[in-house]
């Protein structure tokens, strides 16, 4: 989240889209329910009337997989719009604050004229040159701006022309939402562009688990820029998440491609650190540019200090070659991880409480690739689906040779340590009950597993013992001090002893240290930050509670909150500031409220030192055109993988640039005409690992099921309660149909839709088990992050 | 500062909007939780506790009998987020308990092939683990690529999980993975 | 004491059911459906409604219900639990007094002294009380809710709201004195007026002379399946006001006829062993 939980209450427009909040952040809504008490709209688009639909003033149903077909036809009436009323928007903000005044190269061209695709694609290599996507650069390279917007190569006329295609009649027939509603929606939505009013984005997985998930976030950033509702109170775009440390977890950076702090992961052609850092470490001309990732050396050094302490010199290059290298262009994600399995890659997996079986995509497959595996060791607190594949239903285990641990771990109340939620608070936790007699808390299992490897590689030695045996592993003899790891975290003054206050003071040069140089200033001097628990609200009253736990970065609760003030430095919303420029503090001015994103003084206060309020940007200047991605600068609507109907907006079908790993499973409509989508209830969690054997949620939700449509159902001779086979190219189930008015058919180009939606929380193990959804779902993935497609394809459902 | 169970549970009654004022303790941060004291048939030791559902980050209080036996847990009204509000899963927290049947107790072990789990010690199942590490990761690991350039990786172990981990054992996870030379190293977050 | 009242939102509630849930962790209630080694005997019968009834061990449920008036889907979510009558038809019909009216207004039950009898269950005009035998011992007992006032988990003596209340995340639920949660409601009316629901009402304010539970609705209480004229029939009334008395004095006499008969056997029996 750019914002937080508590931050919602300030909204005047909330709009919940590819995400169901009532359901999936059911305490969270809370603060939606005191946003609306005060005033606020609440807009739910989903494809099905959900419990946050229920509570919404406006509903918008949409076809999954259209969401930026919906949202283009937003920003192109909010560009309509400020054409017409430019006063009804922050015109300051556009101009100021976002980079729709940068010029793009003229050679650029877009969707409009290519059938579907932007300019540099090759189709050959499936990826594009994005050469045409940069800005023109000055005498000093510096990016040329009109800060008129009037040139046609500026951003904002490129944006005019690319979303200009999207009027309220293309985006009903591509989502199947009726113009009015429609119409409705961003009316009610694009009132939040005033200056002084705030809109949020509420979304999840909705949006993120398509073939172009990315981009679906990227609409809504364009949007919310347009309408100046980013680094405001009650504004930002807000991912949900589902796992109550999943931010924490990307944080540190469990994934392949990136190593904690989000610092990139190091590659085959990074031949020294300087060359690493060459590849990654923006640069600017521009002098108003904090380009705060210009950083990148102190924290990649902090880290391998952290890491390997003594043995990480200057003369070693910090011992950036104990880091392990992965070959440049290729993807090891969850998808390939499972592929690399099932081709007999991977031998030995890990897996500490995640469930593969139940919540990978295409799960046949990814149960079947299991078996391939020469050992697998699972840390949970009761039998997974995944610990349990071996004796699967329907599968002799005779046959399969992979050797299986399952220990027993403790649940959050019985370990004490921290976790972060979707606002970014890092909230302690202390022990409160005693665990089951044997079952120990992960941190204890890994130290245990690394001094052991540790001794058997000083004892026996081979390929890269050096590595291990360098690697700073020093927690107690018994039970690892999970304070001690929490230091290491934030980071060490190396010549003092003395923790880092704060990541602003760490050094490239070998003398600081810092796990994650996000988190640093979480454990300092004055304490365990995590640990507060005083409610003292902020010097605004906006909802900060800056001394309730610890947020990352330093503590601030709104992130780019330099842009919710004016060029003055004072609030566009006087009523619900974030941070205020105070002349009268300090030497020379300061900053009142939140901590701000960068203490330099406001534009217009001082020109010379101020810096421009996107401080992540090397431009300084939030990205409505944005040459970051692989599939486009701009959001283009494209079908899911699997589509019910032909791309209405071009020639283009898919998102050009995804990888399909199996082609031959692709369903088509004649032999599956049914869009399905799956998602999670309320009364359950993720994979079912923490709830299918608790019997007062069971009861409440016993088993899967099928939504459909009274229609759907009267066509296939459906009755309410049923069971029936939904099938896809990959699989099929059989589970209960609940037909309901809450579904409903498209109709796009006059054709009928039909959509129907499964939860995903069940499998075969536990005290309530049932099909799987995820045995439909796909191997294909988000062209940027991989994130599979579990939101749109294609589906038959039949009379058992 | 103590609060008495009544006053305790009676915050909830002001709401989400409303604006809780403890006394903010002087100079530098309050550090520890305040220990509550409740006068209730159902006694015990109070801790407050995070959510392990979604990632909201509400607030909970674990009650708790002297032997460490849950005997309630119910949302901690003091909490900025749910002012002690709980959902479904929150509300049947005291179900992922060690009084939960299902609850896995003692390591087990599934060898090839074999039909049936085993429950074995800890010690032997660590020893046995790392030596798995070791053999699968001494055989394929690839210290240069076909290039020359040093990688020092193996892509004969991946490693999954973390959302339902905390930050320390994140982190401490993510450190052991990358300095055994891991590149498929995944979790929730991708999927 | 000041009489004190629920108030229910059904146009916040979100039917997350951490109420349904939070009254059976506090109270102790086990779930309704048994389990059994390979899984739970429950289904899904076409709903999110479950389980699909209130019972000894489910004293508050979410109804769940569809409907669709000028094109536009609603789902309501409705509380089901006990309404604390003023008018109780379950006191009036409780053949031995197990069910009473404590002194904030609700209705409570002496569980040591409920038979099971099933008449409560029948009477009441929201359909809420449930008896069941157990198999093993023979022995039936009513249960509801007893708003958190039982023995040993009593909330509301500790200054807490009931456990439903408290833990409702958008504030559907608020616990109060009757006349402050009257007032709240019909505020909370007048808005939902304001912005069009011109069928709005509260629910319970002067239903059977007042509920202890009280709904806030945007419609008419029919469409939320709630009684639009709740009342004690004609012969539940006769029962406790007639029937009733009269059958305890049959019961005395009986008694006391039962008595003699012992004292008279007693007496013989003595006789006869001189």
């Amino acid at each position: 989240m750019t914002n937080h939980w508590n931050d919602i209450a300030n909204a005047d427009v909330i709009m919940a889209i590819g995400s169901n909040p009532a359901e999936n952040h059911p305490a969270a809504f809370g603060h939606i329910t005191a946003a609306k008490d005060k005033g606020a709209r609440l807009i739910s688009v989903d494809p099905r009337f959900t419990r946050t639909s229920a509570r919404a003033d406006i509903y918008c149903p949409l076809r999954s997989g259209t969401d930026i077909a919906f949202v283009n036809g937003m920003i192109k009436y909010v560009m309509d719009d400020i054409n017409a009323n430019p006063r009804n928007y922050n015109m300051v903000y556009i101009t100021e604050y976002t980079n729709a005044p940068y010029l793009i190269n003229p050679g650029y061209k877009g969707p409009g004229e290519l059938n579907g695709l932007f300019s540099g694609y090759d189709p050959g290599k499936k990826s594009y040159d994005k050469a045409t996507w940069q800005y023109q650069l000055d005498d000093k390279g510096i990016p040329k701006k009109d800060k008129t917007l009037k040139d046609p190569d500026c951003v904002f006329q490129v944006m005019k022309k690319h979303y200009a295609r999207y009027t309220p009649e293309a985006v009903s027939r591509i989502t199947g939402c009726p113009v009015d509603t429609f119409l409705l929606a961003i009316q009610t939505f694009a009132a939040s562009g005033a200056t002084g009013k705030a809109g949020t984005i509420l979304y999840a997985m909705g949006t993120t688990q398509h073939t172009y998930g990315t981009q679906n976030v990227r609409s809504y950033a364009i949007l919310q820029l347009l309408l100046g509702n980013i680094g405001i109170a009650g504004g930002g775009i807000n991912a949900m998440r589902g796992e109550s440390n999943v931010q924490g977890s990307t944080d540190h950076c469990l994934l392949y491609h990136i190593l904690p702090g989000y610092l990139g992961v190091t590659q085959n052609t990074d031949t020294t650190l300087a060359k690493y850092l060459e590849r990654l470490t923006p640069t600017t001309k521009d002098p108003n540019s904090a380009n705060w990732w210009q950083n990148y050396p102190k924290y990649i050094v902090s880290l391998l200090k952290a890491w390997y302490g003594n043995a990480a010199t200057k003369d070693n290059d910090f011992a950036f070659h104990f880091l392990p290298k992965i070959q440049a262009g290729q993807n090891y994600s969850h998808i390939a991880l499972f592929e690399a399995m099932d081709a007999g890659v991977i031998k030995g997996l890990m897996v500490w409480g995640q469930n593969p079986a139940v919540g990978g995509p295409d799960a046949n497959l990814e149960r079947r690739a299991m078996g391939r595996l020469d050992w697998m060791v699972v840390a949970d607190i009761w039998h997974t689906e995944t610990a349990n594949f071996w004796h699967r239903p329907g599968v002799d285990p005779a046959t399969i040779k992979t050797e299986v641990f399952l220990l027993p771990a403790v649940v959050s109340y019985e370990k004490e340590g921290s976790v972060t939620n979707s606002g970014r608070w890092m909230q302690w936790r202390w022990k409160g009950a005693n665990p089951p007699a044997q079952a120990r808390d992960d941190l204890w299992m890994q130290d245990q597993i690394t001094r052991r490897l540790k001794a058997l590689y000083a004892a026996e030695g081979g390929p890269g013992a050096e590595i291990i045996g360098s690697l700073v592993w020093n927690y107690g003899d018994e039970h690892p001090d999970v304070h001690a790891v929490a230091r290491e975290i934030n980071g060490y003054d190396l010549a003092t002893g003395k923790l880092m206050g704060s990541f602003a003071n760490l050094k490239a040069d070998g003398t600081t240290s810092s796990g994650n140089w996000l988190y640093c200033a979480s454990y300092t001097e004055d304490g365990n930050m995590a640990a507060r628990r005083d409610t003292t609200p902020d010097m605004f009253n906006v909802g900060l509670y800056p001394r309730w736990g610890w947020s990352w970065p330093l503590n601030r609760r709104i992130i780019y909150n330099r842009a919710s003030v004016d060029l003055d430095g004072q609030p566009w919303d006087k009523e619900h500031p974030v941070i205020k420029w105070n002349p009268a503090k300090g030497e020379s001015g300061g900053w009142d409220g939140d901590v701000p994103d960068g203490g330099w003084p406001p534009i217009n206060v001082n020109p010379q030192t101020t810096r421009w309020p996107f401080i992540m940007k090397a431009e300084g200047h939030a990205r409505l055109f944005g040459s970051g991605l692989v599939d486009g600068p701009l959001t283009e609507h494209y079908e899911p993988w699997e589509a019910p109907v032909p791309n209405a907006m071009s020639g283009q079908q898919n998102n050009p640039v995804i990888k399909v790993w199996r082609p031959e499973e692709q369903g088509t409509p004649d032999k599956y005409p049914i869009v399905c989508s799956t998602y999670r209830v309320c009364e359950h969690w993720q994979g079912g690992q923490m709830t299918r054997n608790m019997p007062w949620v069971i009861e409440a939700q016993p088993e899967p099921f099928v939504e459909m449509s009274e229609e759907l159902a009267a066509e296939k001779g459906i009755a309410n309660g049923e069971r029936v086979i939904v099938e896809s190219a990959r699989g099929r189930i059989e589970v209960v149909a609940v037909v309901t008015m809450r579904f409903k058919p498209f109709q796009m180009n006059g054709r009928r839709v039909h959509q129907v939606g499964i939860p995903w929380h069940w499998g075969y193990t536990g005290l309530s088990t049932g099909p799987s959804a995820n045995e439909l779902t796909p191997h294909v993935g988000d062209a940027n992050t991989m994130i599979p497609e579990y939101k749109a394809f294609l589906v038959d459902v039949k009379k058992v | 500062m103590e609060l008495s169970r009544r006053d305790f549970l009676k915050g909830s009654a002001a709401g989400i909007g409303g604006v809780f004022l403890f006394d903010a303790l002087a100079g530098g941060v309050a550090l520890a939780a305040p220990i509550k004291k409740i006068q209730l048939t159902r006694q015990g030791k109070e801790t407050p506790t995070i959510c392990p559902y979604d990632a909201s980050g509400c607030g909970f209080i674990v009650m708790a009998d002297a032997k460490g036996k849950v005997i309630n847990i119910e949302g901690d009204p003091d909490h900025p987020i749910n002012r002690g509000a709980a959902c479904a899963k929150g509300a049947s927290l005291r179900q992922l308990s060690a009084d939960n049947p299902w609850r896995l107790t003692r390591p087990l072990y599934r060898a090839p092939g074999a039909a049936d789990w085993q429950p074995v010690e800890w010690g032997w199942a660590l020893d046995k683990i790392a030596r798995n590490i070791k053999d699968t990761r001494d055989a394929a690991f690839l210290p240069r690529d076909k290039d020359g350039n040093i990688v020092n990786r193996t892509e004969s172990i991946a490693c999954l999980g973390g959302s339902a981990l905390d930050n320390e054992e994140c982190y401490l996870l993510v450190k052991m993975a990358r300095a055994l030379g891991l590149v498929y190293i995944e979790h929730h977050a991708r999927i | 004491m000041a009489e004190k009242a629920i108030l229910f939102d059904a146009t916040k509630c979100t039917a997350c059911r951490g109420c349904q849930v939070a009254c059976k962790q506090w109270n102790g209630n086990d779930e309704y459906i048994p389990t059994e080694p390979n899984g739970v005997k429950a289904s899904n019968r076409g709903s999110y409604e479950n389980p699909p009834d209130l019972s000894p061990s489910t004293w508050l449920k979410i109804r769940f219900t569809e409907v669709e008036s000028g094109g536009r889907v609603r789902w309501l979510f409705t509380r089901q639990a006990c309404m604390h009558c003023t008018d109780a038809a379950c006191v009036r019909v409780c053949p031995n007094g197990s069910l009473y009216h404590n002194g904030l207004g609700f209705v409570e039950y002496n569980k040591d002294t409920c038979t099971g009898c099933g008449y409560c269950v029948d009477a009441c005009p929201f359909q809420v009380p449930r008896s069941t035998r157990s198999l093993l011992t023979g022995i039936a007992k009513m249960d509801k809710c007893t708003l958190c006032t039982t023995q040993g988990l009593n909330r509301l003596d500790d200054g807490m709201e009931p456990a439903c209340v408290k833990t409702c995340p958008p504030g559907a639920l608020q616990f109060g004195n009757r006349d402050e949660m009257v007032a709240a409601g019909r505020e909370r009316v007048g808005t939902l007026k304001t912005m069009g629901w011109s069928g709005a009402n509260l629910y319970g304010e002067n239903e059977l002379n007042g509920l202890h539970v009280m709904y806030v609705l945007d419609d008419y209480p029919a469409v939320y399946g709630l009684p639009a004229a709740p009342r004690v029939e004609g012969v539940t009334r006769a029962w406790k006001n007639v029937i009733q008395p009269l059958g305890w004095a049959v019961g005395g006499l009986t008694i006391i006829g039962l008595g003699m008969n012992w004292l008279v056997a007693r007496t013989n029996a003595k006789k006869e062993a001189k």
